[in-house]
């Protein structure tokens, strides 16, 4: 019978040890990452924030100055985009679950999936040409579209996903009382898979709100309060991009004041999703 | 041969399929006009979002026409960009977004295949968890704000720590000589590397869950120890972790702001990884609200185009290779 | 009376190698210390226990069986005498298990030179996504146990000749094992377990998945190996282990009820329990 012998057994025992400690590493390296960007953003952005800051609108350098219409402006197309976004990407995914199975359902599968993976600055290049070129302006609806487009291919997924989860015996059960089909979806499915739709919403707002690109060239940015849709609407994101490229010292902490703001909604969001989905299963 | 877990068998699948199709056979059967308006109204929405992807591509091609015309294939490896002029050549920019990109990849991938093996192979249950968490967390970081702490915090790192070393000890090589200045591709790369990583982790994770138990316990029985057991799920998953990368790849391709406040916004073509560059995204970002005639425009939205046609390419191999390996095991709702 | 209406309905089924076994029965009982010993044996899955003061001895070289109803922890005994539990979460081991007479469970424990030693073939065959060859060299391989490529080769010839295998792939060793039937990926695995020449062979139900001519080539094949190897063999076929075994040992919710050799477990065995069991009147 032949045993390895020492040497061999412990330089197999030293590659095991090592190699866990560098996968450890590894994840440790990648949360120290995230505890670093959150420990600075919360660091250079709580000097510089207060009540006035979150009410302000943007001022010329040495005047202070805030991002109240930022924000305002960042619900408004978040809202917009919901509305536009929402209700068609969860429609799309009852169109997939309940019949998607032929070839044009894998075809809308397929592209919906593609448009997952556009870049979101081609998306914005794209509501560019099609609303803002023939509007001759920047909007706030433009910015809305983009978002939506955004949206609409995670929504339909998630939908899509959910509602097939769905037990059939949940479906026949209505049908077999006679109601017609989209009563049954509508009626017993769609409640049937709504927390796990309205997590899927969640992301993809959790998601949008983040957006820079799309924006920059559709809703362009403002230094105002807006009310009108068809003008330019100011946003969190671009205005801290703005801040950031600027030369002033000034503005470079009204942006970190913005980023927290911006991170606490996000971060809002994403543990509410995650609470959810863990009470789930 | 045995069906895997989670996937129905064969019967209950056809089962399913056929109650799905006579579903439809008695909704024309029922003549229920709810129903058939119902049907209509999915089906108008499902035509809707293919008419704007088919849309997408028409409009962006139609407004590329003008730059197309003047340039033809030339504007692919024309290496002048030069607005003044009216000459306009992507090159600078593909190269830009090809090589910080690559670093992106060469530093994420280590990195993420680490952090999925130690979560999914060596970590215990309850430490996994939260650290699997806080990974994920990392994507939901908008790219504006890496492009914020990329200029304020990653840009001066890279200028005072990182960089220097590197043109002391390697600075024989091209690539690390030029001028330091902490804004540049290099940089770029290493902040696509910090924004792909949660992308390829979390997918070579649920790669690496769907490799079955009884393969780890075959190398088990036969005195692996805990790395080489892990080696055998990873040539299992082998295929589903190189579509894990090229999906990285087409979001490090497409990413916009965080490169474009790091990377110097220079339409040059160095060999050196410190000097200023251009990709593809940033430039659109940066000089499309500022073009002025109608051939600038189209060159931006030709190149737009381009982009668009990259990361289709890439990202369907991406979920080809991804789905190969998973097969139904559900990923859930990751918004990719 | 019971003994003689067992005997009756087991008359039929115990055939030729019978002979065989009362033959080498005598030469076993000369090899005097058990391979291996296990004492007063409990194990938990967290608060549930599933095995319950398990003292067994199993002599070398020769087929254990260890048959009972389904749950009885008959599968989760034979893991434990390779440790393979360890990579269940929650699970705890009370007693010894002395192999060679060291006890695997002392803290200490080389747990990967044990499953050296101790080798598994599982219900379901696993062989890995490589070619027949990398599988059969991959246990050689990483336990270096060869120095040169033609020693290497050598070892995987034999083993799959061992298995009984070689002639049917021979000429395909670089082809995927996928590609094999149920039957020969079985015995592939076999193969593998026997390249690292281990000293036993646990075996959980391995024909269980295969049509009856790959059982029988299987059952053949344990027969054969018992020459070299201690085999323990968890079946819940109760012919296949009068068939091939040599020693029976029957559970029964977490107990070992009896231990005996086969024929007198399966004509006249001590314990009603047992008798139940075999005459078919529960599980």
């Amino acid at each position: 019978m032949q045993a390895s012998t020492p040497r061999r057994r412990n330089s197999r025992r030293t590659v095991n040890a090592v190699m866990t400690t560098l996968t450890a590493a590894c994840a440790f390296f990648a949360v120290s990452i995230l505890v670093v960007i959150l420990g600075y953003i919360a660091m250079r952005g709580l000097t510089s924030i207060n009540l006035q800051f979150l009410i302000d609108t943007p001022k010329p350098v040495g005047e202070g100055g805030g991002i109240g219409n930022a924000i305002v402006g960042s619900l408004v197309l978040l809202a917009l985009g919901s509305v536009i976004g929402l209700p068609l990407g969860i429609a799309a995914g009852i169109y997939l679950a309940e019949f998607g199975d032929g070839w044009f359902g894998k075809t809308v599968r397929f592209v919906t999936d593609t448009l997952t993976g556009v870049p979101s600055i081609v998306i914005g290049v794209f509501v560019y040409t099609i609303i803002v070129l023939p509007q001759k302006q920047f909007s706030t609806w433009a910015g809305g579209v983009a978002l939506a487009l955004i949206m609409i291919p995670i929504v339909t997924r998630t939908t899509e996903e959910m509602i097939r989860l769905v037990p059939t015996s949940l479906r026949e059960g209505a049908l077999a009382l006679g109601a017609p089909q989209w009563r049954v979806t509508l009626g017993v499915v769609l409640p049937a898979a709504s927390t796990g739709i309205a997590t899927g919403c969640m992301l993809a707002i959790a998601r949008v709100s983040g957006e820079t690109a799309p924006l920059l060239f559709t809703a362009f940015g403002s230094r105002f309060y807006n009310y009108y849709l068809d003008e330019p609407m100011a946003s969190l994101t671009v205005q801290i991009y703005n801040y950031a490229i600027s030369p002033y010292d000034e503005w470079h902490a009204l942006a970190w004041a913005a980023t927290l703001v911006l991170m606490t909604l996000i971060l809002v969001i994403n543990i509410t999703v995650r609470i959810f989905t863990r009470k789930k299963f | 041969m045995n069906p895997q877990p989670n996937t129905p068998t064969p019967a209950a699948e056809y089962g399913a399929l056929a109650r799905r199709r006579s579903f439809r056979r008695s909704l024309s059967a029922t003549g229920s006009t709810g129903d058939a308006v119902f049907r209509v109204l999915l089906l108008s929405v499902a035509l809707l979002i293919l008419l704007i992807v088919s849309s997408m591509v028409v409009a962006m091609a139609h407004n590329s026409m003008p730059s197309i015309r003047e340039f033809g294939f030339s504007f692919l490896w024309g290496s002048n960009w030069d607005p003044v002029k009216g000459e306009f050549g992507a090159l600078p920019f593909i190269y830009g977004t090809i090589v910080s990109s690559l670093i992106a990849l060469v530093i994420a991938v280590p990195l993420s295949l680490g952090v999925a093996i130690f979560l999914v192979e060596q970590a215990p249950a309850r430490l996994a968890r939260p650290i699997a968490f806080l990974v994920e967390l990392l994507a939901a970081i908008p790219s504006v704000v890496y492009g914020l702490w990329g200029i304020f915090v990653l840009a001066p790192v890279m200028r005072e720590w990182v960089e220097p070393p590197l043109q002391r000890s390697l600075g024989f090589l091209p690539l690390f000589q030029g001028t330091i200045t902490g804004i540049g591709l290099f940089t770029g790369g290493v902040i696509l590397a910090i924004m792909i990583t949660p992308i390829i982790s979390a997918v070579v994770r649920d790669v690496l869950a769907a490799v079955p138990v009884s393969q780890r316990e075959a190398a088990l029985a036969l005195g692996a120890t805990k790395w080489e057991t892990t080696r055998v799920v990873l040539a299992n998953a082998a295929s589903g972790i190189a579509g894990a990368i090229i999906l990285g790849l087409g979001r490090a391709i497409g990413e916009t702001m965080a490169v474009t406040m790091v990377i110097g916004n220079r339409p040059q073509i160095s060999a050196s990884l410190f000097e200023p560059s251009y990709t593809i995204a940033s430039v659109i970002a940066n000089e499309f609200t500022e073009a002025t005639g109608d051939l600038y425009l189209s060159a931006l939205v030709e190149i737009g185009l381009i982009l668009f046609l990259v990361t289709f390419i890439v990202n369907g191999i991406a979920k080809l290779l991804v789905w190969s390996v998973t097969r139904g095991t559900s990923g859930t709702a990751r918004a990719t | 009376m019971a003994a003689s209406t067992t005997q009756a309905a087991m008359k039929v089924t115990i055939e030729t190698p019978k002979t065989e076994r009362a033959a080498t029965g005598s030469a076993d009982e000369s090899q005097a210390a058990a391979k291996i010993t296990v004492s007063g044996l409990n194990f938990y899955y967290g608060p549930v226990q599933a095995l319950s003061h398990i003292s067994l001895d199993i002599p070398g070289r020769m087929v254990m069986a260890f048959i009972g109803p389904s749950g009885c922890g008959k599968s989760t005994f034979l893991r434990t005498l390779n440790r393979m539990n360890d990579t269940i979460p929650g699970t705890r081991v009370e007693g010894s298990v002395i192999i060679d007479g060291q006890d695997i469970y002392a803290p200490n424990t080389d747990v990967v030179s044990l499953r050296r030693r101790v080798g598994m073939v599982f219900q379901k065959s696993n062989p890995f996504p490589k070619s027949i060859f990398d599988n059969v060299a991959y246990g050689i391989r990483i336990n270096r146990l060869t120095g040169s490529k033609s020693e290497l080769e050598g070892r995987v010839e034999e083993a799959l000749k061992d298995a009984a295998l070689w002639p049917e792939v021979k000429d395909r060793l670089k082809s995927s094992a996928l590609g094999l039937s149920g039957g020969q990926q079985q015995r592939l695995c076999i193969a593998r377990a026997l390249a690292v020449k281990p000293e036993v062979v646990l075996m959980d139900e391995p024909a269980s998945a295969l049509d009856p001519i790959a059982t029988q080539k299987i059952e053949e094949l344990v027969v054969e190996l018992k020459k070299q190897y201690t085999i323990v063999i968890v079946t819940h076929n109760m012919q296949q282990a009068a068939r091939v075994s040599d020693q029976t040992a029957f559970f029964w919710l977490g107990k070992l009820i009896e231990v005996n050799a086969t024929e007198k477990i399966f004509t006249a065995p001590n314990e009603k329990l047992t008798e139940d069991y075999i005459t078919g009147r529960f599980g």
